[in-house]
């Protein structure tokens, strides 16, 4: 084989790989929107309970989400700038349920919240019952997701300019307004694409849910509860809620990466 | 008035210097690693030392002994940072605006804007710092440091980010700038010919230890140490600048004498020349060869540097010339001795003062 020969048959196996990888990606993504027909899709949303099914995660989501940026912001700024021991330990706990089999995860949530759980005697107690309620939706899909936001967030942090913060403290700003003024304006590209990560994958969080908080209409039947559901009785209404649900997924991940994709463009230095 | 004691162990060495600044610009100058960005950073609270004292107009930053310690934000310090460390996500303006916390928000803009126009980049305050040159950087980095009324400026390389062909002129508004801020400023440089432009003193530093302080053209002439003599390199001779036949600048030495150079200059300016650029000819010598500069000098100081001699020269300034050991022995050059130090024109660079 000569050299021009080889160089072509390399570039044929990357071409051909690349190929494999998109087709095996995209194929079941676009089996769902090919089978389903405009009519089913508009007929499926016509279903109140798919229809209640959707608003609930979206309301859901948006809460864990909200919890998780809240919490996880500041959280992952400390793990990102300060030295202090056992911090290997603490990076890999925050990492852990990013590897845990969701059935894990929603019997360990029974564990810890459950009535007979660590912490759930003292929550009855105190008036909260947790499972089978919609707290008991955000709590599982904070738990999921948050691995997803606080890694990427404690990166973007890890990566600042210390001389910009630096820089900061001598100008007199004390470290909240450094956080406020010129930490997070500079990782929010980061933060995005975070947000977009963890709200994604709590939109799909499935098993963990089911367990810890089972599947009642209207209350903790998110829309991949009521996917599963009607995969027994109605395939093709199945297949239109998970034509809308991808819909909305992608939409999501779309618009925050283009948000964050215009203040890195903003941002870039030279 | 900056007074300054610290001890902070580092990788190699330990930090361990002590020194104050009443007014102007102490320059501290020595290889890089020394501790030099340690000092910036301890004064200005970034770091914190195992022991020392650091005081400024009365108000004491930290004291170890008293287990005092006050925050970065509480100390009042200008920085200037190597790379400058503006804030990428903001306009000039908003930079410079950010550290005014006593000028209230609806004057802050205004007030950033003036100070851009003192350092002459009025035109530059919508400009996000991505846009601007090097030399645009350092004026309104240098804006931003000042626009908080700092007690005391520090200055962390402040020529180094910057090319050769902008140098000059940056290194010439800085020290204007440093002269009317009227702080006391403190600079760290790897460059000795920087310090001794911009700092009414120099220090030189090593290993964490401060070697030798005073005036830039008293360290190149009586050098404390071989270290201090090989750092200083170049001598400088002040005077007044005058236009000389064939385009050159002449140069009228305080204390007497005149020298010439090719670089162009007027009022008052330095003259820099590197010692092994010097010649020592007996005294009362014809000038022959190319070298267009003459000075009778007294040797005042002979200084062995490996396998180099050091003379200290009075010419009255101080000035230094590197010979090897033979040329010593030949001329019979001990202190006392007269002699005529010879160098070209083109040797020798001017520095406004």
């Amino acid at each position: 084989m000569t050299r021009r020969t080889r160089r072509a048959f390399f570039t044929a196996l990357l071409v051909g790989a690349t190929a494999i990888t998109l087709c095996f990606l995209t194929l079941p993504v676009a089996a769902i929107f090919v089978d389903v027909g405009p009519r089913e899709l508009v007929a499926s949303l016509d279903d109140p309970a798919a229809l209640d099914a959707l608003v609930l995660s979206l309301q859901t989501t948006l809460l864990a989400v909200l919890v998780i940026v809240a919490v996880g912001t500041p959280a992952a700024y400390l793990l990102a700038t300060r030295g202090f021991p056992g911090r290997a330990w603490v990076l890999t706990l925050v990492e852990l349920p990013l590897i845990l089999p969701p059935a894990a995860a929603g019997i360990g949530l029974l564990a810890a919240f459950g009535p007979q759980g660590i912490v759930g005697p003292a929550l009855t107690d105190a008036g909260i019952e947790l499972p089978l309620t919609t707290a008991a939706v955000v709590v599982a899909l904070v738990f999921v997701a948050s691995p997803f936001y606080v890694r990427q967030a404690q990166a973007a942090f890890g990566s600042l300019d210390r001389n910009l913060v630096e820089a900061s403290r001598t100008l007199g700003a004390s470290e909240a307004r450094t956080f406020a003024r010129v930490a997070v304006p500079l990782a929010l590209p980061s933060l995005g694409t975070g947000l977009a990560l963890a709200w994604g994958r709590a939109l799909g969080e499935f098993g963990a849910t089911l367990m810890f908080a089972g599947s009642f209409r209207g209350v903790t039947q998110t829309a991949p509860l009521a996917i599963f559901e009607r995969f027994a009785t109605d395939f093709t209404a199945a297949l239109a809620l998970s034509a809308v649900l991808v819909a909305l997924s992608g939409a999501i991940l779309l618009v925050v990466k283009l948000l964050a994709g215009r203040t890195a463009a903003e941002h870039a230095l030279v | 008035m900056l007074s300054f004691s610290a001890h902070v162990p580092l990788r190699d060495f330990t930090l361990e210097v002590a020194f104050d600044v009443s007014e102007g610009c102490l320059a501290i100058a020595g290889p890089s690693g020394a501790g030099k960005s340690t000092i910036l950073r301890t004064c200005a609270g970034l770091v914190k030392p195992l022991r020392g004292k650091v005081v400024c107009d009365g108000t004491t930053w930290f004291d170890a002994d008293r287990g005092v310690w006050v925050e970065p934000e509480e100390r009042s310090c200008g920085f200037l940072f190597q790379d400058y460390a503006l804030f990428p996500h903001m306009p000039a303006w908003q930079n410079v605006a950010y550290g005014m916390r006593r000028v209230p928000r609806a004057a802050r803009r205004r007030a950033a804007h003036e100070l851009l126009e003192r350092f002459g980049v009025a035109t530059l305050g919508d400009a996000h710092p991505r846009s601007l040159s090097g030399g645009e950087r350092q004026r309104v980095a240098l804006a931003r440091a000042l626009a908080t009324e700092p007690r005391v400026l520090l200055l962390d390389e402040p020529l180094a980010a910057l090319d050769a062909t902008t140098r000059s002129a940056a290194a010439r508004e800085l020290g204007a700038a440093l002269r009317e801020a009227a702080v006391p400023a403190l600079l760290v440089t790897h460059d000795f010919t920087d310090a001794a432009q911009l700092g009414d003193e120099v220090a030189i530093i090593d290993r964490g230890r401060l070697l030798q302080r005073g005036h830039a053209g008293d360290l190149a002439a009586a050098p404390a140490s071989s270290f201090v003599a090989d750092f200083t390199g170049a001598s400088v001779l002040s005077g007044v600048a005058h236009p000389a036949p064939g385009g050159l600048t002449g140069l009228l030495l305080d204390g007497g004498g005149e020298i010439f150079s090719t670089d162009r200059a007027g009022g008052r300016t330095a003259a820099s020349v590197f010692p092994w650029d010097v010649t020592v000819e007996a005294a009362g010598s014809p000038l022959h060869g190319s070298a267009q500069n003459s000075l009778a000098a007294t040797v005042t100081s002979v200084t062995p540097v490996g396998n180099r001699v050091r003379l200290g020269l009075s010419s009255p300034q101080p000035l230094v010339a590197e010979v090897t050991q033979a040329s010593v022995q030949r001329l019979s050059l001990v202190p006392g001795a007269r002699v005529e130090a010879r160098w070209k024109a083109t040797a020798t660079r001017l520095v406004p003062l």
